[in-house]
């Protein structure tokens, strides 16, 4: 029997459309502008270090990390700086943006652009810290905290065990799934960096076992190395989240309001691990992520290598152009990805996927049913809550009850909206209530 | 912005799990247990259904357009469901007017008076099957004899076997004396004995369960919690004494535990939203199904052992919570 984690979770169709499409690197077309923002990450904005009409090379520094949870940002492409402005990105406001004209393919000098596989580790724990928070890497899977800041273990407790998430549950997503298939290497020595840089002498690659190919093809990559393991799991929805995963290969829970390495474990993402290695033997910073294009009447649903700040039209027009009935846009997979109101964003260091849903089911019912309390919904809830009640609690606009019931230990998988027969709305209440409850911890009310 | 796109929040697809779906599976659910009533009690059983169904539907539409001045929501199902679970509690040779009246009070009362579907704390076909028994009791307790594939329009009558025991067990008489007035247990099974519409049939009563379990409209912790303490509490009372009370294979099969199991208990609306506290409403329910028959003034416990568990339904949801990630 393979593992999963215990409580709740969904099966969704997974709709991976581009799982045998290898990784496109699309060719850079000069006096395209790239925008990079310069927030991309979880925590504090960089800093902008460039100014207008400043040449840039491929891995400049243009915005420095500001406080311990920020991230460097580079520039992904060679020319020059047009606008350093407010611009419109994913997240659907307008926000601090560096503007990138390319005019030429300049590197800096100190990046490694050889196909060779650097398999020897010549760095320190401290040193390879030290070079991921310069590569400005951040978690690829979606949460896109700053890297380096998970490698330091906190005063008192002690990493034990490395999990690499290969999961990927989020239907039509297939990036992490080619990376593990075409950067199956590459991946494996990232993992041994990050284990040096954490000093843990095991490592566990978690795979949901509709890639057996990525399952079997890792698993014959390390079957001389006693340290790392693959683990196949059972297919089930949210297991990618940090707390699932964890639930799933060591049956141990992360406590309520600590960190992962509070028990041992620090998870990584498959996407994060090669931008490490790329960072520490290549000394080439973040400046591109494997995106998924994929949609039920896209004409090519593929996987791009995309340079930060590539607009995200120029993908679309790749995979075939938006198809006539395009409805939604969605930045990420179905289940929590976000649906974006422009489509003159930039692909940003988050972006996993875009997904173009057509017009027909874009949009949500009208109304919704009354509850017919079926317990679908505390069925699936991976967090052990109970998503009917803190519905009503949100309608009721009663923030102190919903967050005596656990509000905030929702991971908004989405799991209950999925699920309910009635339709209703929960996790937008939810969200709802944990916008309130934030406010009036803020000011200590409660 | 493009003012063709959609924004809305995560998660941007459904299951496509539909109420309309589960309350559908319910309706094919109970048709084995209607056929076995056909079988054996002939029109009476289409004349009974017919009318429930068609009055629960009518107090619905009525009440939602003329009082609660809501459009009326009839194809949700969940009128059909009382009406159909209403006349599978009651027996077939009930005059007209009282099955009229007990729709208008469990629809009226025992949801519509809370304003409609999900609100209701008490299942409403049981209360007005209560209602029904309160306020008739002589009809509601003459109980039609099964005869197979008779069509006829008179038929005899006579007690059900929880009846003969404990008028018997009342009288003086030993258990297994009485239980030679009663059929084997294996016809009992199939549902060739006295009783209300629905309830006579296990075997057709656990076909029903079987679809509703695969379907996932109900899950087995109230069906199987309920029958099993039953099962073993009557099952003690039995060794303890086999003169004065019944063993537990025939508390099983008589009466209306069955149907209350599967159909009255597990009605999503009244039982409790966690499957641990599921699991103690079905023991509750249980206990009391045993104790009412055995000790009450009722020879049949069933339909007050649930009503009284749906009132402790918001108690046990209070304390009964699922297990929080995390936390302790």
């Amino acid at each position: 029997m393979l593992k999963t984690f215990p409580k709740g979770g969904v099966h969704p169709a997974d709709n991976k459309l581009s799982a045998n499409v290898p990784i496109v690197y699309p060719e850079m077309l000069d006096n395209e502008t790239y925008i990079i923002p310069v927030s991309q990450h979880l925590g504090k904005p960089a800093k902008v270090v460039v100014k207008r009409n400043d040449k840039v090379k491929v891995g400049t520094l243009i915005a420095e990390g500001d406080g311990f949870i920020s991230a460097n940002i580079h520039a992904s492409v060679s020319g020059t700086v047009t606008k350093i402005d407010h611009q419109m990105d994913s997240s659907g406001y307008r926000r601090m943006a560096v503007s990138i004209r390319k005019t030429n393919d300049d590197w800096e000098e100190d990046i490694d652009r050889s196909e060779e596989l650097v398999e020897e580790i010549n760095f320190t724990a401290k040193e390879i810290i030290e070079k991921v928070k310069k590569a400005g890497v951040v978690g690829l899977g979606g949460a896109t905290f700053p890297s380096y800041v998970k490698l330091m273990v906190p005063e008192g407790s002690k990493a034990e065990v490395l999990i690499v998430n290969g999961v990927e549950c989020e239907p039509y997503l297939t990036a992490d799934h080619r990376l593990m298939l075409e950067k199956g290497e590459e991946l494996i020595i990232g993992i041994r960096i990050l284990m040096k840089a954490l000093e843990v002498d095991r490592a566990i690659i978690g795979i949901e076992n509709n890639k057996e190919d990525a399952i079997e093809y890792l698993k014959d990559l390390c079957k001389n190395n006693t340290q790392i393991s693959v683990e196949g799991l059972q297919v089930k929805y949210p297991q990618g989240g940090e707390k699932q995963l964890i639930s799933a290969l060591l049956k141990k829970e992360v406590p309520s309001g600590k960190i992962p390495v509070s028990i041992g474990a620090v998870v990584h993402n498959v996407g994060t691990v090669y931008s490490v290695y790329e960072a520490v033997q290549k000394n080439r910073p973040l400046i591109d992520r494997v995106v998924t294009v994929t949609g039920d009447s896209l004409a090519h649903p593929a996987n791009y290598m995309a340079r930060i700040g590539i607009p995200l039209n120029r993908l679309v027009a790749l995979s075939g152009g938006f198809p006539e009935d395009t409805g939604k846009i969605i930045s990420g997979g179905p289940m929590m990805g976000k649906a974006l109101n422009s489509v003159d964003v930039p692909i940003t260091k988050g972006t996993s996927g875009i997904l173009l849903v057509a017009d027909k089911e874009a949009k949500r019912r009208a109304d919704y049913d009354a509850c017919i309390r079926c317990v679908a919904c505390v069925d699936v809830c991976p967090a052990g809550l109970e998503p009917y009640l803190l519905m009503t609690l949100g309608e009721k606009r009663l923030w102190e009850r919903a967050n005596d019931e656990d509000n905030m230990e929702c991971i908004e998988c989405g799991s209950c909206s999925y699920v309910c027969p009635s339709e209703r709305p929960l996790l937008d209440y939810i969200r709802l209530s944990k916008t309130n409850i934030l406010a009036l911890k803020k000011e200590q009310l409660i | 912005m493009d003012p063709k796109l959609v924004i809305s929040p995560s998660p941007h697809v459904h299951s496509g799990f539909s109420m309309t779906k589960m309350m559908w599976t319910v309706v094919y659910a109970m048709i084995p247990a209607w056929l076995v009533a056909v079988y054996f009690f002939g029109w009476g059983a289409i004349y009974l259904m017919g009318v429930a169904v068609a009055s629960c539907l009518f107090f619905e539409w009525a009440i939602s357009k003329y009082i609660l001045k809501v459009p009326p929501s009839l194809m949700d199902g969940s009128a059909l469901i009382t009406g159909m679970l209403l006349a599978l509690n009651i027996p077939t040779n009930l005059p007209i007017y009282i099955i009229i009246i007990g729709s208008l009070v469990a629809i009226g009362i025992g949801k519509m008076s809370f304003g409609g579907l999900g609100q209701n704390p008490f299942n409403p076909a049981l209360v007005g099957r209560v209602f029904m028994l309160i306020s008739f009791p002589a009809a509601m307790t003459t109980w039609p004899l099964p005869k197979a594939l008779d069509f006829s329009l008179d038929g005899t009558t006579g007690a059900t076997p929880l009846g003969i025991i404990k008028e018997g067990v009342r009288n003086g008489e030993s258990v297994s004396d009485l239980m030679t007035q009663i059929p084997p247990l294996w016809e009992l099974a199939i549902g060739n004995l006295g009783g209300s519409m629905g309830e006579i049939s296990a075997i057709a009563i656990l076909l029903g369960m079987i679809y509703m379990l695969y379907k996932y409209t109900i899950t087995w912790h109230i069906p199987i919690s309920m029958i099993l303490t039953v099962f073993v509490f009557s099952g003690i009372m039995h060794w303890i004494n086999p003169d004065l009370y019944a063993g537990p294979v025939f508390h099983l099969l008589t009466g209306g535990l069955m149907l209350g199991a599967v159909f009255m208990a597990t009605d999503l609306v009244t039982s409790p939203m966690s499957r641990k506290g599921q699991l103690l409403f079905g023991v509750g329910a249980g206990l009391l199904t045993v104790v009412i028959r055995t000790w009450g003034a009722y020879p049949e416990g069933v339909s007050f052992a649930i009503l009284l568990m749906n009132g402790w339904v918001p108690l046990i949801n209070r304390y009964m919570k699922p297990k929080r990630y995390g936390k302790e």
